[in-house]
């Protein structure tokens, strides 16, 4: 094999690699009134790193890197989601981070290395290239939460988010080394060999088995793993949040793709049990506890939880209509939180962060059709159709039915019920309530375009659900 | 008009894009948004029109289908038609917005336009609950249903409008869930979302019996059957003039709409096992609501739980099938109950949107729902005393009025199940009457209760045309019920014979 075609699969992820060292370069030379420079450098190479993807698409699957790297239509649909919501991200930052006066080129350096930790970790096929591009994210996060370095909310979170993030990790590891010591390999797919040939009750496997899935539940924030999360969002300023709500949620998709369905899928009926209860306790502790939360960012990161059950029963499932569910619900949600996000960023100004539940009241008499914006989204998270949320809840309802675990649908949709409560109480504030903020709302015009395109989406979708569930059917060939 | 045209889908989609027109014109130009939306529900009620003329009655099957792909990756299609049973209830839904409209025209000052485009919304999402043939786009319009709802009890409301809406939607929604697992498990079982497929899929008793039981929870809370009702009269107290009408007329009837469609021909086997179950629920709630409605002092719950009442004569004429098998031996009689519970359904719909509207007339003046703030009003309004004497006869029942041949037909089918059954239902000619009367009495006759009475004005124009339609809707479907029951016959018998027949 020559360099070009062991290369050629990669060339999107040394695109971002260079295109990072420049844009640190290049920042590091312009003066304060041209750090809009970066901004556009940082979009730039995420709109060269989807032309490369685009270009060099393979047909099919492809192994390089002796084995350590895996390019197929799956990683193409999650890298070039990830390309769009980190610019989307980007663009709603942009002015939020002006105004706090945290416009700085690290924001865009960090944040493109993470994106390049995202698609590393997308792309593995080793437990080893996994745990790279796992750290080279997670290291970025962390460097990301604490970046408001005068706030003493952001230290914390920061300060908890490592610690907690470091034992995940570590028992991440843990597990991969106790597969080695069992199966000899780091390989993915030798992995699923030998572990198919082994007896997969055995206690070995088993415990490595454990300490895997505790490294992944904690990335994906699954109770009872979820601690960091309800902090790092609220302590997080909100552009960092949303890059974690939505970019690392389609890593930690990755993650447990490429782990569990394909590296340990011989072991499905171990771990399908222990993702059932992940599951439902995430579910029940999402939901519940998200309606005692005053602060929108908190509740948003209780209602992550909860979604982040409903995609372990696409998972859980272990049929490929159930991965496609995964998918589609986790491709969902982040349009979903995308724009749940963005509608925070939008109502915060200089020195005021409307990331508390009342900061809505009386919207609709604000602004109409940025009320009616939250409302699909609102509407479509509590998952009532016709929204998007509703056919990605359908969907995984319908893979859990589908290998005759009704009973897992029933809890589901209980906690559903439950969880449209705190959902409508946005709506009621934005709606029933009057306003008690008067300011008029300030954001850019490609801010408003690019918010209103992605609240509309949550609506489109929920019409053509098609277009988005196909792509997930068409990524899994 | 070319028999090609996809008749359906225009009387979905043409009041859900005037919805969303009206939102555009903004509450700014409020004529502009007012004039549009009666625009358009004339619209749609002329396009309903050739639903009626152009039915065939002599058949059981779908008529004005159309079917395109909707979601390949779930096998859901877009798959609408209509047969004797919810072609009807189309025309209900399209004739009772226009009045809704009418009747909003100039009480509702704020945000006129957010209010007329939820009534567009809402009518062709119901619209498309009953047109619907694909278990799932039934499940999304079913669903979908809430939002605008939810929006018109909260934003347009009375003062405990927060928890009446939050209480609708989580109540309904909390039904409704269930039934989607429901559905979600037939899907598998049959291969297929089709409603019609499902109705021919071999099902176990004890598969029936969950599936009718997830069906019940969904259907129940929206007829609402006793005891899951308890959302009904906060909803109705809390709702504005409109938004009542809009529930008790329409939104109520798709629970019925749903135990004819789903339940009867999907479980029958479960629905014969269980019929006990709701024929007691039916009868407690004819006779234990009416002694509550006796009770109320408020104008609208009273007619709220003559609403709870009215719906049991629904489900009793629905499930008495197996008792009249059981008791004369023959499937006669089983249409006459279908029949019943699917004219009291329409019957219901026009009455109880009428004595909504009396009361939005008299709250649009007065500001108030209690009866004891009233006395003597026919002194000042007479002709609107007028109207509101015809529609409470009819909704106790009087002969000669839509009231009578519903509940009517109902009673003469449970004489045939059993005596007691019929003795029970036939209180509510006492109970009807009496709550109903008694209202009429208290708030119509009498000395002038005081002087906020004494400055009513007789109704205006708008209400007149409004509440004059509606009588004449009454006392036609009351004298001429032909060519209702010709229509619906078919296809209730074709109903009537397959839920007798056993899946096991």
């Amino acid at each position: 094999m020559n360099a070009v075609t062991t290369f050629a699969p990669v060339s999107a992820e040394i695109f971002l690699a260079a295109a990072v060292c420049v844009v640190l370069l290049v920042d590091l030379f312009l003066p304060e009134r041209r750090r809009v420079l970066s901004f556009w450098l940082a979009m730039a190479a995420l709109l060269g790193t989807a032309a490369t993807l685009l270009y060099t698409a393979p047909d099919g699957r492809l192994v390089v890197l002796q084995g350590a790297y895996v390019t197929d239509p799956l990683s193409q649909l999650l890298k070039l989601f990830t390309c769009g919501v980190v610019a989307v991200t980007f663009l709603y930052s942009r002015d939020h981070l002006r105004q706090r006066g945290l416009f700085k080129g690290e924001y865009y350096v960090l944040s493109l290395v993470a994106t390049l930790g995202i698609f590393a970790m997308i792309s593995a096929r080793s437990m080893l290239s996994l745990y790279l591009g796992l750290e080279l994210m997670s290291l970025s996060l962390y460097t990301m939460v604490a970046f408001n370095r005068d706030s003493p909310l952001a230290a914390e979170a920061a300060m908890k988010y490592f610690v907690l993030g470091a034992i995940a990790t570590g028992c991440f590891l843990y597990g991969t080394s106790i597969l080695y010591g069992v199966t000899g390999t780091f390989d993915l797919g030798e992995l699923a060999q030998r572990a198919a040939e082994m007896d997969t009750l055995g206690l070995p496997l088993l415990v490595g088995l454990s300490f895997i899935l505790v490294g992944v539940a904690f990335k994906f924030g699954a109770v009872p793993f979820h601690m960091w999360l309800p902090d790092v969002y609220q302590g997080a300023s909100t552009p960092v949040t949303l890059f974690i709500a939505t970019a690392a949620k389609i890593a930690s998709l990755a993650m447990i793709v490429r782990v569990l369905v394909e590296g340990l899928g011989p072991l499905q009926s171990s771990w399908s049990d222990m993702l059932a209860v992940l599951a439902v306790l995430s579910m029940a502790v999402g939901n519940i506890v998200a309606i005692a939360q005053t602060n929108l960012k908190r509740m948003l990161a209780y209602s992550t939880i909860s979604h982040v059950g409903f995609i372990l029963f696409g998972i859980l499932a272990g049929t490929a209509a159930g991965l496609q569910a995964a998918i589609y619900y986790t491709l969902a949600y982040v349009i979903m939180s995308g724009a749940a996000f963005g509608m925070i960023i939008l109502l915060s100004r200089e020195g005021f962060e409307a990331d508390q539940l009342d900061d809505f009241r009386g919207l609709n008499a604000r602004s109409p059709w940025f009320a009616a914006l939250m409302l699909i989204v609102m509407f479509s998270m509590a998952g009532v159709p016709p929204l998007l949320g509703f056919y990605a809840k359908f969907s995984v309802l319908a893979a859990v039915v589908e290998v005759g675990r009704t009973w897992l649908a029933v809890a589901g949709v209980l906690f559903s019920v439950i969880g449209a409560f705190y959902y409508l109480r946005i709506v009621k504030l934005m709606y029933f309530d009057a306003p008690t903020d008067q300011s008029p709302l300030i954001a850019g015009r490609d801010f408003r375009v690019v918010l209103s395109l992605n609240g509309l989406a949550v609506l489109a979708l929920g019409i053509f659900p098609q277009a988005l569930i196909g792509l997930a059917v068409r990524a899994l060939g | 008009m070319p028999t090609s045209m996809p008749l359906l889908s225009i009387l979905i989609w043409l009041p859900i894009l005037g919805g969303v027109a009206v939102l555009a014109i903004g509450d700014r130009r409020a004529a502009l948004a007012r004039s549009v939306t009666l625009g358009v529900s004339v619209l749609a009620l002329l396009a309903s029109v050739p639903l009626w003329t152009r039915f065939d009655p002599t058949t059981a099957a779908m008529q004005f289908t159309e079917r395109a792909a909707w979601i390949p990756a779930f096998d859901a299609w877009y798959h609408l038609g209509v047969d004797g049973i919810s072609m009807p209830l189309i025309l209900l839904t399209t004739f009772i917005t226009v009045l809704v409209v009418i009747a909003g025209w100039d009480t509702i000052k704020s945000r006129p336009a957010q209010y007329f485009a939820s009534f567009l919304i809402l009518e062709g999402i119901m619209i498309g609950v009953f047109a619907a043939l694909d278990a799932l786009l039934f499940y999304v319009f079913w669903e979908a249903m809430l939002i605008p709802m939810f929006i018109i009890i909260g934003i347009w409301g009375g003062a405990r409008r927060v928890y009446a809406t939050l209480k609708f939607f989580l109540y309904t929604f909390l039904g409704s869930v269930f039934m989607l697992v429901a559905l979600i498990y037939l899907r598998f079982e049959a291969g297929s979302y089709a409603i019609l497929d499902l109705h021919q899929l071999p099902l176990g008793i004890t598969q029936q019996t969950l599936i009718f039981l997830a069906f019940l929870a969904a259907f129940a809370v929206k007829v609402p059957m006793w005891p899951v009702h308890t959302w009904l009269p906060d909803a109705h107290v809390e709702a504005p003039t409109g938004g009542s009408v809009i529930l008790a007329a329409i939104m109520l009837k798709m629970g019925g709409y749903g135990f004819l469609r789903f339940s009867l021909p999907i479980t029958p086997d479960a629905s014969h096992a269980l019929d006990w179950l709701l024929i007691g629920l039916s009868l407690i709630g004819i006779v234990y609501i009416g002694f509550v409605a006796l009770v109320q002092n408020d104008m609208k719950k009273l007619i709220a739980y003559s609403s709870i009442a009215h719906m049991g004569f629904v489900t009793l004429g629905f499930f008495i099938a197996w008792r009249i098998m059981a008791n004369t031996g023959a499937p006669d009689g089983i249409v006459m109950g279908l029949q019943g519970g699917m004219i009291q359904m329409i019957s219901h719909g026009l009455i109880s949107g009428a004595l909504f509207l009396c009361v939005g007339v008299l709250y649009d003046r007065m500001h108030s729902r209690e009866i004891s703030a009233y006395g003597g009003v026919a002194n000042t309004m007479p002709k609107f005393a007028a109207f509101m004497v015809l529609f409470a006869m009819a909704n106790a029942g009087l002969p000669g009025t839509s009231g009578f041949i519903g509940e009517f037909f109902v009673i003469l089918a449970s004489f045939k199940a059993s005596i007691w059954y019929a003795l029970l239902a036939g209180t509510t000619l006492v109970l009807g009457a009496a709550y109903t009367l008694w209202m009429v009495k208290r708030v119509l006759y009498g000395e002038v209760a005081n002087e906020q009475v004494a400055a009513l004005q007789d109704l205006g124009r708008r209400e007149f045309v409004v509440l004059g339609i509606l009588a004449f809707a009454v006392l036609l479907l009351g004298l001429w019920p032909a060519p209702l029951v010709d229509a619906m016959a078919a296809t209730l018998q074709g109903l009537a014979d397959h839920m007798v027949q056993s899946k096991l």
